[in-house]
């Protein structure tokens, strides 16, 4: 230990000089630092909206991003993120999985986004899945498919806006085993949309006691139906269908002309018919018919409030049609999931102090983090149920009959009805 | 055929300048240019049957998807290691292109393009099928953990770029060296005089078959090495929009040269992707612009550099 020199003073002039210098620079390095931060702190939070705006998903990309516009210009209104405005940046994916991935990619390099967000269809996800998680980027996708619950996508993909297809399916089993019928027939398009629907909902009616009579596929190139109906056991009580594609008003039409006034239950998915107007000519024959609805299209008796500010504000009326123009019928049962991810996207960059592309991976865990959220204007659609081991989001869902030409909600599953064990656990994955 | 001509110059050339890009461009356009090279080799496969052996076919998709789901349901269902996978993948190919080379070429133009689509599609509806192996239009994800190649990850930028690169430098060498050999010579007199090439006493017929088969398993590869280094095997590079895909990048860049299709598919790239930055209505650009260059450059970019300028472009 050495002794330490007291006579001399603590602070020479030299030191005395240097410290001061040192002050000086440090507090022209910092002020300079606190000038970066304030530029970086203002800075746009950019998100890369990849959109379906050509190719088959065209009607859906058109209202995905009237909502991801409204639902943008009110968390802008509240002051942004962290303080920070929110930017759009939309590249169109064609709803193609090769340039999806390509979109994904030029997001994170090119546009330098925080995170990407907005697909729809399934396979557009799975192409473009492994590139968001090679690239370390948030991929936020409103899509329903079972992929992201299923385990087979990565810890950077979450779908926490919107119900996937297996709850849904699911949940609709009691309602039509209580009062359609229990012997059902299936008809579905031979792809693995109609796959996912025909695996699902076997499962659930047999659970509920019910059986499928027949699976009767029907080819995705086919334009013409009649000779599919014959195939339907004359014991049916019910009709599953979820024929989905420009082929789907003929299939209506010519269920119709088989049928006659005579026909079993029909219950369908609300995917068929999202952005057609139910007056078209071909579908009064659905009078009477029961529907999924995600989110009912229609303004109902009991409307919410949440309903009604989320309506005007994308700009929808009470038929679930433009504001502007009655014929340009919306999405409604998919496109509030832009707009409920977008609020969960905000509160976890808020809730991980969300600064730029570092941390990243804590506004994955602040997503996983979430569970319970309430029926709000952020969440117009009804109260959520985020599992984050799974990354899914499970919520309530709409049994809705055809009255009038309008649809009518007619039954709300609970978020129970929605649940299964968990197939995946992406908190174990590293990042 | 000299080693050293300035055919092998222009070609490993190339493949340095590749190479060299990869240090210069910035993130995004490496990334691309990965893309590119694997979708170039397709187009180079495409090429030796078009643009050499004058056989028009639009059936292309089904080879290269064979390759994608040789490699991709070897891996996804049979976990196996890229490297047998890939095997698979040609095999797949090799079969196919085969089976489809042995019946379509009983026909001969407008027919074989007819024929050569029917069974493209057959296979396209044969993945929807068997969707709870296939997981049809919706496809597979090909874990980041199964894409180790000894040890190297694939899903890495630099190794995939580096990876994309050594494929598309083997088809270039190679096809630059059938091409310039007896073989190729006799695959362009069949197109330029089919009965002349069958009266100077060639077996036709047993060439055009071998065309077939080189084009399907270079078009395999090439989906092998798609589904190996992006992750994703679907249907949807079944459809014949991935068999028009081929066709215009070998149009655009110049049927009948080796190099034509790596630029066809950059230009098609790059116009796709320019364009859909400036307008919505991008796909009516790209239109616009393929018709005027089919009317202006009818032999593409590099066939019209040939003609016009370079004679000895290969």
């Amino acid at each position: 230990m050495t002794k330490r020199d007291t006579s001399r003073p603590s602070l020479s002039r030299r030191g005395a000089l240097k410290t001061l210098g040192a002050t000086g620079l440090a507090a022209t390095a910092l002020s300079g630092l606190s000038g970066f931060a304030q530029a970086q702190s203002s800075a746009p939070i950019r998100i890369g909206f990849q959109v379906h705006r050509t190719g088959i998903g065209a009607a859906y990309g058109r209202w995905y991003d009237r909502s991801t516009t409204a639902a943008v210009a009110r968390i802008n209104e509240m002051g942004g993120i962290n303080g920070r405005p929110v930017e759009i940046v939309a590249e169109d994916d064609g709803t193609d999985p090769k340039r999806g991935a390509e979109v994904v990619e030029k997001f994170a390099t090119q546009h330098n986004c925080d995170i990407a967000f907005g697909t729809l269809f399934s396979h557009v996800v799975f192409g473009s899945a492994p590139r968001a998680g090679e690239l370390k980027m948030p991929y936020f996708v409103v899509s329903e498919g079972h992929h992201v619950a299923s385990g087979a996508l990565n810890r950077y993909t979450l779908q926490p806006g919107i119900t996937d297809v297996k709850s849904q399916v699911q949940a609709m089993a009691p309602y039509v085993a209580d009062n359609l019928g229990k012997k059902v027939t299936m008809i579905f398009p031979d792809f693995a949309f109609g796959h996912d629907h025909r695996d699902y909902f076997t499962a659930a009616i047999e659970a509920q006691g019910g059986e499928v009579l027949a699976h009767i596929a029907i080819p995705p190139s086919e334009t013409s139906f009649t000779k599919y109906f014959p195939q339907i056991p004359r014991e049916t009580e019910v009709i599953y269908h979820v024929m989905v594609g420009p082929a789907v008003l003929t299939f209506v039409k010519e269920m119709g002309e088989f049928f006659g006034p005579s026909s079993p239950e029909i219950f369908g998915f609300i995917d068929s018919l999202e952005a057609v107007d139910l007056a078209s000519p071909g579908l009064e024959f659905l009078e009477g018919s029961y529907f999924w609805e995600g989110n009912p299209r229609y303004a109902q008796a009991d409307q919410s409030e949440y309903d009604a500010a989320y309506r005007a504000a994308v700009g929808v009326d009470d038929n679930g049609a433009s504001v502007s123009d009655p014929k340009d019928v919306s999405t409604y049962s998919h496109m509030f999931g832009c707009w409920e991810t977008l609020n969960i996207v905000k509160r976890g960059m808020e809730a991980a102090g969300y600064q730029g592309p570092d941390d990243r991976a804590k506004l994955i865990e602040a997503v996983e983090a979430m569970s319970d959220m309430s029926h709000s204007l952020d969440h117009p659609q009804g109260a959520k149920r985020f599992n984050g081991k799974t990354h899914q989001t499970f919520g309530h869902q709409y049994i809705s009959k055809v009255e009038g030409g309008k649809l009518v909600v007619v039954h709300t599953t609970s978020i129970e009805d929605t649940l299964y064990e968990d197939e995946v656990d992406y908190t174990t994955q590293a990042f | 055929m000299r080693l050293f001509s300035r055919a092998n110059a222009l070609h490993l050339g190339l493949i340095a300048l590749l190479a060299a890009l990869f240090f210069t461009l910035p993130a995004y356009h490496t990334g691309n240019l990965a893309r590119i090279m694997v979708l170039a080799v397709f187009a180079m496969g495409y090429n030796l049957l078009f643009g050499y052996t004058g056989l028009l076919s639009l059936g292309h998709a089904l080879f290269f998807s064979a390759g994608m789901y040789g490699l991709g349901l070897a891996m996804h269902l049979g976990a196996a290691t890229p490297a047998p996978a890939f095997l698979a993948g040609l095999i797949a190919a090799l079969i196919v292109s085969g089976v489809v080379g042995f019946l379509a070429l009983r026909t001969t133009g407008v027919a074989f393009m007819i024929v050569t689509l029917m069974f493209a599609q057959a296979g396209y509806l044969t993945i929807l099928y068997f969707g709870s192996y296939t997981r049809g239009d919706e496809g597979f994800v090909i874990q980041q953990a199964q894409r180790s190649l000894l040890g190297i990850d694939l899903s890495d930028d630099t190794n995939r770029y580096f990876a994309a690169l050594i494929l598309f430098a083997a088809a270039l060498l190679v096809t630059g060296a059938i091409v310039r050999s007896g073989f190729g010579r006799t695959l362009v007199a069949i197109r330029e005089n089919e009965q002349r090439a069958t009266m100077l006493g060639y077996d036709v017929q047993r060439l055009k078959l071998i065309a077939v088969v080189l084009s399907g398993v270079l078009s395999g590869a090439s989906g092998a090495a798609y589904a190996l280094l992006f992750g994703y095997a679907g249907a949807t590079f079944a459809t014949v929009q991935y068999s028009i895909f081929p066709l215009l990048w070998v149009l655009l860049g110049g049927a009948g040269t080796t190099i034509g299709p790596l630029i066809g598919a950059i230009f098609m790239f790059y116009l796709i992707d320019y364009a859909s930055g400036l307008t919505n209505a991008y796909l009516l650009l790209v239109g616009v612009a393929l018709v005027a260059l089919t009317l202006f450059a009818s032999q593409g970019i590099v066939g019209t550099i040939r003609a016009r300028w370079i004679r000895w472009l290969p």
